[in-house]
């Protein structure tokens, strides 16, 4: 992928709608089509290029946790009630079916060589599964709050998981052993007024060089039931393991950034919800945002097309909002 | 507001104290659970007595998410609804260890208060009112520490139990009943402050000081006696006998196996705490767990919230019918409204104070029943709605009070619950 982003040129590409609220979304690998999941429990799948929608039914709660495998052409999904199941990405019915794990899954990973799945949720835990028969391979213990996101890293036999308190693990695959932890705890505050916790890496992304990784998410909190925080994004510099940079809106924003994805053209890019939907564009050296596009709704993910030029931001509405952010 | 001393139904107190005679053939005026009784004539005693805990989720619990679950509609979110043991009820999956004691309790799930404000909604809830400007009722608390703590009850008669930082005594809760009857809140679930002995005063020279203050204090009252003087003077008898009731908040006086099964956190000891209180004779404890406000990422608030509440509230229920008190404690699990079925942008529920639930059990309440219904969205009573008039009503009965009797002030009747509500007979033994 040889492209460059223009942020100032960012334009809507499409809405694809359906009545549910969405909740996350991702491009399949061939860019044919975009799923997204919906409060009421079914994957949709729209054609890019006609906006034809066919629903996956199956589910029995909601979903965030979707993956692909391009060499299985397989789309994994993961729900609510801790199951995993596997679809053919142009299929409509699920063929395999995983109990992954006891409670939410949250979010699901395929490794490069896409022979892996990775999964975490309010277990604890997260579990490696081979593809596509989907035999478990590991379970990695040593969260001691909700796994929230997974992802593996995109040069290295290393693995990242993120919790509700910020943590952040890298484990080593084979060994399932803890190589070293990042510390994201800008992500999470516990508010005494309320008794809670609020936050957590609510998404993460490696850059394509691995050289980089971002975990997004809500800081600052003056109100947790009030959602009363700024989005952040914290990016790590991979081999010091150290912060390299707090991605923040220039302009206040009320809110949560709920999806974060690096171009491989070195933008990182993250969509938060809140008051209202936005898209900010950064850079790494800078922690000031470079542009910000206004989103109708509130966003609740992000996620970006292989062709590098479009994003697609589930929004609260229903309607899943694609933007082409190259130049016009 | 001077208290009127010719106020007083006392039927409670003359059947308890009937009972002291007719048990232990003695008169019951200096008689303190667990310290002149017998440990076996203490705990029949123990069972005679009408208490109430009442467990407050503060801020506005979800019941989507507790006692009236929608999965699979709109309104629903995530959630599951899972089986109980009452055969036909399910509740919500965030509730595993009280769906196991369902029998247990009774679910009013036809709520309407047609508030949406956490004070006022509070108050309609605990006084079974709503707020007006011109009259201030009494909290359900002390409506009770009023009716059912007999004089010689050595424990205040409205214990709250709150989260650390909100201790102190709340005279607003009695109103006109006045301060003797406020709530007294322990912060932590810990004992008030200062209620040892400072070092170098022996108990004998205690007692000297206080049976000097008691005489000054007599005098003074002689003619100067008004509902806050009686307060006053009653605060130090109270601060006494607590004085020798301090083991009570002792949680470490609990075996180690016993504090585990209520959970190593605040909520879970605040139970422990209400357990032992109520044990050790308490008329009313309330319980707040803090907080369920949750306009923002309702779902993942309420899995913390609930994992917190579930395991600890089943545990207390439990033990209280373990030992024989369950029947005569009347349990009441609520908030001051529900939350909206819309699911707002920002994954957070509002307040919703139009179709909601409460869960009750124990004392005078047929477990296992199930009254009220709303549509299949959550957005409305489709049957035999309810609000706050006709759940402090469900209370009286429960406990054996008449309803129907009046306060008075200055004379004048006041009636002790709203004369146009009735009590919830579905749901009551």
């Amino acid at each position: 992928m040889n492209v460059t982003l223009k942020p100032e040129d960012t334009r809507p590409a499409g809405e694809f709608k359906q009545p549910s609220p969405l909740l996350a979304a991702r491009f399949d690998p061939t860019g044919t089509y975009a799923f997204a999941s919906a409060e009421d429990n079914v994957i949709h799948r729209w054609t890019l290029a006609d906006g034809k929608r066919v629903e996956l039914k199956g589910h029995k709660s909601w979903l965030r946790g979707l993956a692909f495998s391009a060499k299985d052409k397989l789309l994994l999904s993961g729900d609510y009630t801790g199951k995993v199941f596997f679809w053919p990405v142009e299929g409509e019915t699920p063929t395999r079916e995983v109990q992954a794990h006891d409670g939410w899954v949250r979010a699901l990973a395929v490794n490069g060589g896409e022979a892996m799945l990775a999964s975490c949720g309010n277990d604890r835990l997260i579990k490696l599964w081979s593809l596509p028969d989907g035999k478990p391979v590991r379970t990695l213990e040593g969260h001691e709050s909700h796994v929230y996101n997974v992802a593996f890293h995109p040069t290295q036999p290393l693995l990242v998981s993120a919790d509700l308190k910020g943590v952040v693990k890298v484990w080593q695959i084979e060994k399932g052993s803890v190589e070293r932890e990042l510390d994201a705890k800008l992500l999470h505050k516990y508010d005494t007024t309320f008794g809670a916790d609020i936050g957590g890496v609510r998404s993460i992304a490696f850059t394509s060089d691995g050289k980089h990784l971002a975990c997004a998410g809500i800081t600052n909190v003056t109100n947790a039931f009030a959602g009363v925080g700024n989005p952040l994004v914290v990016l790590f510099d991979w081999e010091a393991a150290k912060v390299a940079q707090l991605l923040k809106p220039k302009q206040a924003f009320q809110g949560t950034a709920w999806g974060v994805v690096c171009h491989p053209d070195g933008h990182v890019v993250a969509a938060a919800g809140g008051n209202g939907g936005m898209l900010w564009f950064w850079k790494a050296d800078k922690a000031e945002d470079l542009f910000a596009f206004k989103v109708p709704q509130n966003a609740r993910d992000l996620a970006l097309h292989p062709d590098g030029k479009r994003l697609a931001v589930p929004c609260a509405d229903g309607v899943l909002r694609v933007y082409d952010a190259t130049a016009k | 507001m001077p208290r009127n001393p010719a106020c007083g139904s006392t039927e409670h107190v003359l059947s308890r104290r009937g009972f002291l005679h007719g048990a232990l053939g003695v008169g019951g005026a200096a008689l303190s659970f667990g310290s002149l009784v017998q440990p076996a004539a203490a705990t029949e005693l123990n069972k005679q007595q009408k208490r109430v805990l009442l467990v407050w989720l503060s801020g506005g619990v979800s019941q989507l998410e507790t006692w009236d679950p929608k999965p699979g509609t709109p309104t629903g979110g995530p959630f599951q609804a899972i089986p109980t043991s009452v055969p036909g009820t399910h509740i919500c999956e965030l509730l595993p260890h009280t769906a196991k004691i369902l029998h247990r309790l009774a679910l009013v799930r036809g709520i309407n208060i047609n508030e949406n404000d956490h004070g006022k909604g509070a108050y309609f809830m605990h006084t079974g009112r709503k707020q007006e400007p011109a009259m201030k009722y009494p909290h359900l608390g002390s409506v009770c520490a009023k009716l059912l703590t007999t004089a010689d009850n050595p424990l205040p008669g409205y214990i709250h139990v709150t989260p650390k930082g909100n201790g102190g005594v709340s005279k607003e809760d009695a109103a006109f009943l006045g301060p003797r009857y406020a709530s007294l809140a322990l912060s932590d679930g810990q004992a008030p402050a200062n209620i040892t002995l400072p070092d170098g005063v022996s108990p004998d020279a205690e007692a000297q000081r206080q049976e000097l203050r008691g005489l000054l204090n007599d005098r003074f009252a002689s003619a100067r006696k008004t509902a806050e003087t009686e307060a006053y003077t009653g605060s130090y008898d109270q601060a006494s006998q607590l004085m020798a009731r301090r083991h009570l908040f002792d949680l470490t006086r609990e075996p180690e196996k016993s504090r585990e099964r209520y959970g190593n956190h605040d909520f879970g000891r605040h139970c422990l705490t209400a357990r032992r209180l109520l044990e050790g004779g308490a008329t009313f404890v309330k319980v707040t767990h803090t907080n369920y406000d949750t306009h923002h990422e309702n779902f993942d608030f309420h899995i913390e919230q609930l994992g917190e509440f579930d395991r600890p509230f089943a545990t207390l229920v439990t033990d209280l019918h373990d030992r024989g008190l369950l029947d005569s404690t009347l349990v009441i699990v609520m908030s001051e409204f529900g939350r909206t079925p819309k699911i707002n942008r920002n994954l957070g529920r509002d307040h919703w104070g139009t179709a909601w639930s409460i869960a009750v059990g124990g004392c005078g309440i047929q477990g296992g029943a199930v009254v009220g219904k709303t549509n299949e969205q959550g957005t409305a009573v489709t049957d035999r709605m309810v609000h706050g008039g006709h759940l402090f009503h469900t209370y009286f009965k429960a406990l054996g009070l008449n309803p129907n009797k009046n306060w008075y002030i200055n004379e004048q009747p006041i009636p002790m619950t709203d004369p146009k509500a009735e009590a919830i007979a579905e749901i009551l033994a």
